[in-house]
Parts: structure tokens; C-alpha cells; sequence
């Protein structure tokens, strides 16, 4: 039998990339499992293993300079060329990919554009999801039942999520989890739909910026960002946007 | 088709990255030779493709459009790679050359032929991690994977280079192919 935890979430540990309260989390294991001390002293054995063997391959001298007499001669060819149609030899799927990737660079970069802040927050919000999702993670109290929930976070934070349970409308409520957003500690609360988890992110208003685009998707991953009764909401899933949307508006009501 | 300064750009914050781009494709192809080929193909398309570059990472920025032409490259001549992603006995006989089978001499070549009997995959998300040293966010990036799957994905490929590595007498027998 192998711990659940000697998965995925044993390797973010390894890496550096779980964040200091899920490693906290984790190490908190680790004193009660030998099997994932044992498969981490494993793990790092193989990493430096890897390291000592000197497996990262530098290019060829021979080719930087082919590469270098390639770019000069692109250089030229297409000051030749440009008055003539340059994607012609390139043909025409050649130029749709380009083009294609050139927009999707633009819409990144203006995505990024908007808001160094907007970005750390969705990042954060969209890694939390992801880690929610290991076994375990999910909720810090499993309970269908608002009345539950809603106390439980009670003393925890400063302020009372309003919890609903909207089984009827196909979003059943799954339990709560206490997260950290942008540097401070706020509920989510966590619905079903189908198969899949929602993650509801609430805090109380902090300004007239919102932190976020109102919605959007990346990586597969949806968010959806609302106000109400003076709390900011955020909602992030795998589910579709209209599914998000649709639960966006029960929740404001 | 560049401005003058936009060459020196492209010479100051891409091609510093050469290794990289070299070090990815000859993982991801097995093969020094077709590494050289495809890194030359997607270096010049990178310096086309420059004017969509306007900030971010360069690295990450050139190593997604390498692996891009690292996998059109396979598709195109050994398509029978990405099936192996599949079939986890098949990689061992079709992408081993008759040396691969031998017995490897010292501790690189056993680690190195480990690596490469991952599936594609596995093996493209931890050169990343491993060699290169990106994070999980610069992974997903480079590999349109979201993050998680980035996780889970480096999990899988170390536990199965663990096996590979691990002494099996079943395996012996391969020794005398």
C-alpha cells in the first residue's frame, strides 16, 4: 500500500512549489510517515544522480555558427524579398500558424498588460484550485450541510461567508476550506457540479479595482468574478463558463 | 523583415538560450544529429516569429516554440514515438538501438538510456525540471499544461525512471539481444 501523499504532492514538495502553507502541510506528514520519508530520501538521491551525471547537453559549436549565418542570410533574404508576397513560399498554412501564435502571444501579453496584480492574484487563485484537487486538500471541513459550514468558519477569519447550499439548482455544496489570497487568509467554499469540484473564492470588498478580469479561462481552468452583499466572489473550475456564470448569479442573489 | 535593434534584441535575449533549445530537442528526439537540424529550424523561425516577442521569458518563450518543432518533427518522421506513450513495453524495443541494449558501462549511460525510455511526455516535463531547471509555472508555459498536470506528469516520470533503474532480473535477457 502506497500513501496517498507519495503522489503528485510529494514531488511539488521536492520541487519548491507548493507554497509555504501546503509544505508546512506536508512536512506536518512526513513526521507521521515513513513512507514518504522514505520515497522523498529516494527521490532526492535519483535528483542527485541525475545532477552528477552531467546529462544537460550544450549545442555544438559548429551549429551556433550555422545558426548565426542562417539568421544573417534570413535577414537578407527577406529585405530582398519584401516587396514581393513573403508568405508565398512559406505557403498558406505556414502563415495562418504564424499568425495564429502572434495572437495568441498579443492576447497573452495583453492579458498581462492589464495588471501585474490582476495576474499574481488569478495565478494564485488558479494554483489553489490545482492544489485543492490533490487527495485530501479539498476541504478542511466536508459537510453538504450550510449550517455546518457556515460556523465552522467562525472565529477563523474576521468575517462570515454567507453559505448556500444549492443542491436544487445542481451545484451541491461539498465543505469549506480556509485559502490564501493575496497575502491573506479567505474562505472558499467548495461546490460540486457533476463530476467536478468548483472553488468559491470570498472575501470582504477591499476596493473599487477588482482583482481579477471579470471572467476568463487559462490552462483549461475558468474563473468567474463577482460582488455582493460587500463580499468579492470568485469562482474557478474546470466546468464550463456557463455553469460558472450560473452559479456566479445564485450566489449573488 | 527585423529593425537593426530588433536583431541585437533578438541576438541579447534569444540566443543566449541556444543550449537550452539544443539540450530539449536532443532529449526529445534521441539524437544529436536531428537535435542539430531541428534547434537550426527553430531558432530561424523563432528570429521570423520575434516581432510577436515583447516581453516575458525569452527562454520559455523559445523552448515552447523548439518543442513545438521537436513534435511536428516526430509526427512527420517517427510517429511511431508518440504511440510508445501508450504502450509502456514498446519503448524499451523500438526506440533502444542495439547499443541501448547492452549492458551500459558506466552510471551515466545507464541514466542516460533510462531518460530516454521514458515516453516523450515524461521525459520532455523532467529535462525541463531536471536539466534545464524551470519551474512548474515556466513548464506549463512551455508545455500548454496547466500546472497541476505539470505536477503530476514530473510524479509519474520519476517513479517510472525509479523502476527503470531499479536492477530487474526479468530483464536480464535483453542483455543478449
Amino acid at each position: 500500500m502506497t500513501c496517498e501523499h507519495s503522489g503528485s504532492l510529494l514531488h511539488g514538495y521536492l520541487d519548491g512549489e507548493l507554497g509555504p502553507v501546503l509544505a508546512a502541510e506536508f512536512e506536518r506528514h512526513l513526521e507521521s510517515c515513513s513512507q514518504c520519508i522514505a520515497q522523498l530520501e529516494e527521490q532526492e538521491s535519483l535528483r542527485s544522480s541525475l545532477r552528477a551525471a552531467k546529462l544537460y547537453e550544450r549545442a555544438p559549436a559548429g551549429l551556433k555558427m550555422k545558426i548565426k549565418r542562417q539568421i544573417a542570410n534570413t535577414e537578407a533574404d527577406d529585405e530582398q524579398w519584401s516587396w514581393v508576397p513573403i508568405w508565398r513560399w512559406m505557403g498558406a498554412s505556414a502563415a495562418i500558424v504564424a499568425l495564429m501564435t502572434m495572437s495568441y502571444f498579443a492576447a497573452q501579453r495583453m492579458l498581462t498588460a492589464r495588471s501585474g496584480v490582476q495576474e499574481a492574484v488569478l495565478t494564485e487563485m488558479i494554483d489553489a484550485h490545482v492544489r485543492s484537487l490533490q487527495p485530501g486538500h479539498l476541504t478542511d471541513v466536508l459537510s453538504t450541510d450550510q449550517h455546518t459550514v457556515k460556523p465552522w468558519f467562525d472565529g477563523k477569519l474576521d468575517y462570515v461567508p454567507a453559505v448556500k447550499d444549492l443542491a436544487e439548482n445542481g451545484f451541491p455544496l461539498v465543505g469549506g476550506r480556509l485559502d490564501v489570497l493575496n497575502g491573506r487568509s479567505v474562505a472558499v467554499l467548495v461546490y460540486g457540479r457533476r463530476k467536478h469540484f468548483i472553488n468559491v473564492f470570498v472575501w470582504p470588498e477591499t476596493g473599487k479595482e477588482s482583482p481579477v478580469p471579470a471572467s476568463g479561462s487559462r490552462n483549461g481552468y475558468q474563473w468567474n468574478y463577482s460582488r455582493a452583499h460587500g463580499m468579492e466572489i470568485c469562482a474557478i473550475s474546470d466546468v464550463n463558463a456557463a455553469d460558472l456564470h450560473d452559479l456566479s448569479e445564485l450566489l449573488q442573489e | 523583415m527585423l529593425e537593426p535593434h530588433e536583431r541585437e534584441r533578438f541576438e541579447r535575449l534569444v540566443m543566449p538560450h541556444q543550449d537550452a533549445a539544443f539540450n530539449l530537442a536532443r532529449w526529445l528526439l534521441r539524437s544529436r544529429e536531428d537535435a542539430e537540424d531541428v534547434t537550426q529550424e527553430a531558432m530561424v523561425r523563432a528570429y521570423r516569429f520575434f516581432g510577436g516577442f515583447q516581453g516575458g521569458e525569452p527562454r520559455a518563450w523559445l523552448l515552447q516554440i523548439v518543442r513545438n518543432a521537436c513534435y511536428t518533427w516526430i509526427e512527420k518522421n517517427r510517429a511511431a514515438d508518440l504511440m510508445t506513450e501508450f504502450d509502456e513495453s514498446a519503448h524499451h524495443s523500438s526506440g533502444a538501438t542495439p547499443e541501448a541494449a547492452a549492458v551500459a558501462s558506466s552510471e551515466r549511460e545507464r541514466l542516460m538510456k533510462a531518460l530516454e525510455s521514458l515516453p516523450a511526455r515524461s521525459r520532455e516535463v523532467l529535462v525541463l525540471r531536471e536539466l534545464e531547471g524551470c519551474s512548474y509555472k515556466e513548464i506549463a508555459a512551455i508545455s500548454s499544461i496547466p500546472i497541476g498536470t505539470v505536477m503530476s506528469t514530473l510524479a509519474r516520470a520519476r517513479e517510472r525512471l525509479q523502476q527503470t533503474l531499479r536492477p530487474a532480473p526479468g530483464k536480464e535477457v535483453r542483455r543478449d539481444v
